[in-house]
């Protein structure tokens, strides 16, 4: 299908956008790549009254290490993410997730910014921002917030981002030495939306975060498994079978994919892989 | 209400100033406002990849963009591929292997596979499947396509 009748405005600063997005009656939806709001148009699941293209806004690119964190503006490009020294040197986790969001052609266009905006429960940024404990920076004619992600996402692309927000940056704390990530995630085709999958972060004091993605309303932690996890050194087969053992403490939902019970047992597996992965390091 | 607009690009190395609705998207544009009618559409949703074109030098898919979105951008499209993209040789090896059979996804396909050769990768057939990922062939079973780009690579690499 086609996508229904709007009106477009492509403004150039943030404040143009802002002075847009508080204006109720154009009922403006903001459009970054496109690559998941495109669809969701074509199945008319969102009809905006106003289209606010975000991509000539040139205070929303770039990527900028600061001294403990990376600042990357909403409007960088899955593309320049993978190509970036920065990102390689100082967020290994975003470059080990990368290659699985999406295809070559999407990640050409999609955004980190319409990625968390969006906040789709099988996505793997989200799950990166909730292990390495990242910012949103969000911006309206108030002023600017910065909320941490962890009480960001709220269900079904659904986020504290209000309908007179933007998401202008995402910070995220910069590697330290000796910390371990681990990832894996079971999609039907490589680069589709996974089936289940999971982010892990070890710091250095042995601290463990571990989210999973595809397999509840949005992106979840598992504390359970993190507490078993912590202050383990050796990740060894028994500690990897308790920690699988552990997985009961998310609300696990179906989809178009697998069942409940089918998602605990795809995120037990792919937990497994992770750890087994992060050990042979 | 901008309901239309006027866009300028270049397509396959020629100017176009256009009127269009800001609701036509890039697909539609390039077939039935230019005739362009080697850009496929399958699924206009993202996943069936037959609409894949170039973008400013990317590959992008032209049913998740609006033609809005491409002013002042350089399109390259099937009809483009032998002279601004130099890939005559990876077409006749697509001819040679039989890596198409009704052709549908051929376009998409062989946008993706020019960008994965022109980003200098090897002739890796994991790598290749990873890079067509997104185009979906419901004929050639995908041996014969991942053969036509890594013998294309090779024989570059040989010449
Ligand atoms: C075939 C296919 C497979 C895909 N597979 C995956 C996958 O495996 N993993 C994955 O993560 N994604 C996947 N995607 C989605 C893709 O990553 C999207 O690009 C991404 O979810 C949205 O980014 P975008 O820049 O395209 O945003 P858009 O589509 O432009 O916008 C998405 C939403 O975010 C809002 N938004 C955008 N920018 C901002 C902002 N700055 N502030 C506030 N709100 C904003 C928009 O209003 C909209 O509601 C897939 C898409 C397709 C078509
Ligand atoms: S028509 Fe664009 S991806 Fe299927
Ligand atoms: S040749 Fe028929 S779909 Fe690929």
């Amino acid at each position: 299908m086609k996508a229904p009748d709007f009106s477009y405005e492509k403004p150039t600063t943030i404040s143009d956008v802002l002075a847009l997005l508080a204006n109720n009656e154009l009922e403006c939806q903001l459009l970054a790549g496109g690559q998941s709001l495109m669809p969701m148009m074509n199945f008319r699941m969102a009809s905006p009254g106003t289209l606010v293209d975000i991509s000539n806004v040139s205070e929303l690119s770039g990527i900028n290490e600061r001294d403990e964190t990376i600042e990357i503006g909403a409007m960088v490009r899955y593309r320049e993410l993978e190509l970036s020294e920065i990102i390689k040197a100082h967020c290994p986790l975003v470059a080990m997730v990368l290659p699985y969001v999406a295809h070559a052609a999407i990640r050409n266009r999609g955004t980190i910014g319409g990625s968390i905006g969006l906040s789709d429960p099988a996505a793997e940024l989200p799950a990166v921002l909730l292990v390495l404990d990242g910012k949103i920076e969000i911006t309206s004619e108030k002023g600017i917030r910065l909320e941490p992600a962890r009480t960001f996402f709220k269900g079904i692309y659904e986020t504290s981002c209000e309908p007179d927000e933007l998401i202008t940056k995402i910070i995220l704390p910069k590697k330290h030495l000796k910390q371990k990530f681990g990832f894996h995630e079971i999609a039907r085709r490589h680069g589709d939306y996974a089936m289940a999958g999971v982010c892990i972060a070890q710091d250095i004091d042995l601290k463990v975060r571990v989210a999973f993605f595809g397999v509840a309303d949005r992106a979840v932690r598992s504390i359970a498994v993190e507490k078993l996890l912590s202050g383990n050194s050796d990740l060894s087969e028994q500690l990897i079978k308790d920690a699988q053992n552990a997985l009961n403490d998310i609300e696990f939902e179906g989809d178009m994919n697998a069942g409940p019970e089918a998602k605990q047992h795809i995120a037990k597996v792919v937990l497994e892989r992770a750890l087994k992965e992060m050990k042979n390091e | 209400m901008n309901k239309t607009a006027q866009i300028e690009l270049i397509v396959n190395g020629e100017k176009y100033f256009e009127n269009v609705p800001v609701r036509m998207n890039l697909a539609d544009f390039l077939r039935n406002k230019l005739g362009l009618t080697g850009t496929h559409v399958g699924c206009e949703h993202g996943v069936c990849g037959a609409c894949t074109i170039f973008l400013d030098g990317v590959t992008a898919r032209s049913c998740l963009t609006l033609a809005v979105q491409a002013d002042e951008t350089e399109i390259t499209t099937i009809e483009g591929y032998e002279t601004d993209k130099n890939a005559s040789d990876l077409i006749k090896n697509f001819h040679k292997r039989n890596a198409l059979q009704c052709g549908y996804c051929t376009p998409g396909m062989l946008a993706s596979s020019i960008e994965y050769i022109e980003q200098g990768n090897p002739p890796d057939r994991k790598k290749v499947k990873e890079h067509i990922s997104g185009n979906y062939c419901r004929c050639t079973g995908y041996q014969a396509i991942v053969d036509a780009i890594c013998t294309t690579i090779q024989e570059r690499q040989s010449r």
